[in-house]
């Protein structure tokens, strides 16, 4: 594919998040991962397409699993990997995240892959700069990336995303995951549930385009993917739900609940999973019907390709940059 | 199969607004039959038979709020002797406060309540459990494990949820269940340290008073929470004008709201704390009579759902204190029936609304199967000797507790007789 036609097929700088992404741009990062999937499962693993150029991990927060990922990603496509990690508590807000920016900026990186305890504050900082951004995950607003494999993962067992029927589990309010999901599957045709008790949804999140259930038997009702989120305990404490027995009794995934769904529905889970809490042990490894292992596996595929178009559309600007100046 | 013919009845049921001489008949503890020419024929054989002699025949009273005292403080009541007060008042079903010691906040404790309720048998007993932990206003109880296992509803008892968060939190979390929440509608930064109503008396008796806008103050607060999440809400006890007026507009605005009462609201007003009276120190406190006139119209328009005894029994010891220390409350659970008949008696409230407060509509608040004359539902009735005169004396109460202001008074009407399931669990020798 040339690095032209990407740049049509996916026309922007950053890659912030799924809400304001068409269809189209959506389906060509996922035709492009889906590329990276047999490489990675491979000995060689290494391709040359970012030869040269440099990836920069700046984490506000911690996240192993996800700044592995970026870093493999990078990594497998020749590029050189960074990883920084920034105490978020030691840092001012505001001008010093600007500040970083700046100075990261001035080392000329190609992309910048940012994860940041703050909503907006990754979009703040891709104003900043001239690479590229990736938002690796933004407080609780967007998770790009996560909803694209979870996408890559239904697409590769269902064939399509088109009428399926997906309920998203669990602690919408706290997750950037979910929203980022909701966007995607509204746009490609799938009709997306929610299903938590009141207290752990937003308000007005019906207006995102989703059904709104507090009943999981009702919610899973006929769904083809169970999306479970995981409960961050820490901000359970008494307050949003009072326990994690009575969390696990009503919303907790298990086979008897499961038992509504279509026969042959699946199950997956950002992670890191809090089994017994937000889901059954036995539910989470069941090979036929999980997918978590998937998901993380796809996910090492969506960051390259992303990481892959960004970086084509940054030499296409550069080209035309040169040419407009000449 | 065991039968039971009421014969000689007056029918009254609220619920349908049926008023009618007859019949009643039960089978296996539920109502089989009832109607004007039901025994015209004579009563069955092999019933057992009762002459009502005419008198009204109800359903069983429903007390949604009283305190029991056990587990933790059963020298001041306990179950059983609650339960004996109860029927020998006509009630039937009791729904008790979490307020124990330990506080009914877990599954286990819910499940106590209701087998201690059963091993007795005089009366129903349904507990509500708290909305918080330990009613200290912080953290969610259980609430969906606490319903499976029993409990009616959701309130810290006789303290308010005060803080909005988590007042909003345990609404929007209760409405997930379709659970119902019961709030003791008072601004404690408002009450504190006040022990009677804010006013001419308090200031000429040098106590510190609660403003009634302490009520108003929470109430109106809850009524914007519950727009906000769509909770079912109850206030439990209203005692002021201005509360009555927050309900009356919140119900028009459609919201999923009801409220109750306590007798000492509309049958007293602050002038009976007199000279430091301690029996007149109540949670809320005895208004001014505006608010207790407001109140008698608030039950007579329906803007008042239910009237609760607030049973709250307490000992000498917590009594006999200096006014501003002394425990506030007072029994209810046998004074319950004469005092809401005295509204009746005084062409306040129609007699169907009065019982209605005490039986449908509780009942329908907390979704329960009884509180009505119907074909199928539980046989809990309560026989009332409508016009009979009594005395209200406080010493031949089976409550453990004495403390009433109402101890001395003439009333008229009592509960002749009083069935649960079809049984007689208590009945006045003539």
């Amino acid at each position: 594919m040339s690095s032209l036609a990407a740049s049509a097929s996916y026309p922007h700088r950053h890659l912030l998040g799924i809400e304001g992404l068409s269809a189209a741009e959506i389906t060509h990062l996922i035709d492009r991962s889906e590329l990276f999937v047999s490489q990675n499962q491979g000995a060689d693993k290494k391709g040359g397409s970012l030869r040269g150029r440099t990836i920069i991990n700046l984490f506000f927060e911690n996240s192993t699993r996800t700044r592995t990922s970026f870093e493999l990603a990078g990594k497998r496509l020749g590029g050189d990997v960074i990883n920084m990690s920034v105490e978020y508590s030691s840092m001012k807000k505001g001008e010093t995240l600007i500040d970083t920016a700046m100075t990261l900026n001035a080392m000329n990186p190609d992309v910048l892959c940012v994860r940041h305890p703050e909503s907006g504050a990754v979009k703040l900082l891709s104003d900043k700069v001239n690479c590229a951004v990736i938002n690796a995950g933004d407080g609780t607003h967007e998770h790009p990336t996560q909803a694209l494999l979870d996408a890559l993962t239904i697409r590769r067992r269902k064939g399509s995303l088109r009428g399926l029927v997906v309920a998203i589990c669990g602690d919408v309010l706290h997750s950037r995951v979910a929203r980022s999901n909701i966007a995607l599957l509204n746009t490609m045709g799938a009709r997306v549930r929610v299903v938590a008790p009141r207290t752990l949804l937003p308000t007005a999140i019906d207006r995102l385009g989703v059904e709104v259930f507090h009943d999981m038997k009702r919610g899973l009702a006929d769904t083809d993917i169970v999306m479970m989120l995981r409960l961050q305990t820490e901000r359970m404490a008494g307050s949003f739900v009072p326990s994690i027995r009575e969390y696990y009794h009503f919303f907790g995934l298990d086979y008897a609940k499961l038992a509504v769904a279509k026969p042959d529905a699946l199950i997956m889970h950002p992670g890191p999973m809090n089994r017994g809490v937000e889901i059954d042990s036995e539910v989470a490894d069941d090979i036929d019907r999980s997918l978590i292992r998937q998901q993380v596996e796809m996910g090492v595929a969506v960051r390259m390709a992303c990481l892959e178009v960004l970086a084509e559309n940054l030499t296409t600007r550069n080209a035309a940059a040169v040419e407009a100046g000449r | 199969m065991t039968r039971v013919a009421l014969a000689n009845a007056r029918l009254f049921d609220p619920a349908t607004g049926r008023d009618t001489p007859g019949g009643l008949l039960i089978v296996d503890g539920r109502i089989a039959d009832l109607g004007p020419a039901l025994f015209a024929d004579g009563v069955p054989e092999g019933a057992e038979a009762i002459d009502c002699a005419g008198r009204l025949l109800v359903p069983g009273l429903i007390d949604m709020r009283a305190q029991l005292r056990e587990p933790g403080n059963e020298h001041q009541e306990n179950m059983a002797t609650a339960s004996q007060a109860a029927v020998a008042g006509g009630i039937t079903t009791i729904v008790c406060l979490p307020n124990t010691d330990p506080v009914i906040d877990d599954v286990a404790l819910v499940e106590f309540v209701r087998r201690r309720g059963r091993d007795i048998g005089l009366a129903h007993i349904h507990p509500y459990a708290a909305a918080t932990k330990g009613l200290a206003g912080k953290e969610l109880t259980e609430m969906g494990l606490l319903a499976e296992a029993g409990a009616v509803g959701f309130t810290d008892g006789t303290r308010a949820i005060a803080n909005a968060g988590i007042m909003r939190r345990a609404l929007s979390y209760a409405r997930t269940f379709d659970l119902l929440l019961v709030q003791h509608p008072e601004e404690p930064t408002l009450s504190h340290p006040g022990g009677m109503n804010e006013g001419e008396i308090a200031t000429r008796l040098g106590l510190p008073g609660i403003p009634a806008m302490a009520e108003v103050v929470l109430l109106e607060r809850d009524l914007r929470l519950v727009e906000l999440t769509g909770a079912r809400y109850h206030a439990a006890h209203l005692s002021t004008a201005g509360a009555v007026e927050a309900i009356r507009d919140a119900k028009r605005r459609g919201l999923p709201v009801t409220c109750d009462t306590a007798p000492p609201y509309f049958a007293l007003n602050e002038t009976a704390v007199g000279d430091y009276r301690t029996f007149a120190k109540l949670s809320p406190p005895l208004r001014s009579d505006g608010d207790r006139r407001a109140i008698v119209a608030g039950i007579a328009d329906g803007t008042i759902d239910a009237i609760a005894s607030d049973h709250a029994p307490h000992d000498q010891d917590s009594k006999r204190l200096p006014f501003s220390s002394a425990a506030s409350g007072i029994i209810g659970l046998e004074t319950l029936l004469p005092l809401v008949l005295e509204l009746a008696h005084q062409g306040d409230v129609p007699l169907a609304r009065a019982l209605a407060a005490v039986t449908a509509a509780p009942a329908g608040i907390l979704g329960l199967d009884c509180g009505r004359l119907a074909v199928g539902a539980p046989a809990d009735l309560t026989l009332i000797d409508l016009d009979r005169p009594w005395r209200i004396a406080v010493d031949r109460f089976r409550s453990k507790s004495k403390n009433s202001p109402f101890d001395g008074r003439p009333v008229q009407g009592r509960a002749a007789m009083t069935m649960l399931g079809g049984r007689v669990v208590h009945r006045v020798a003539d």
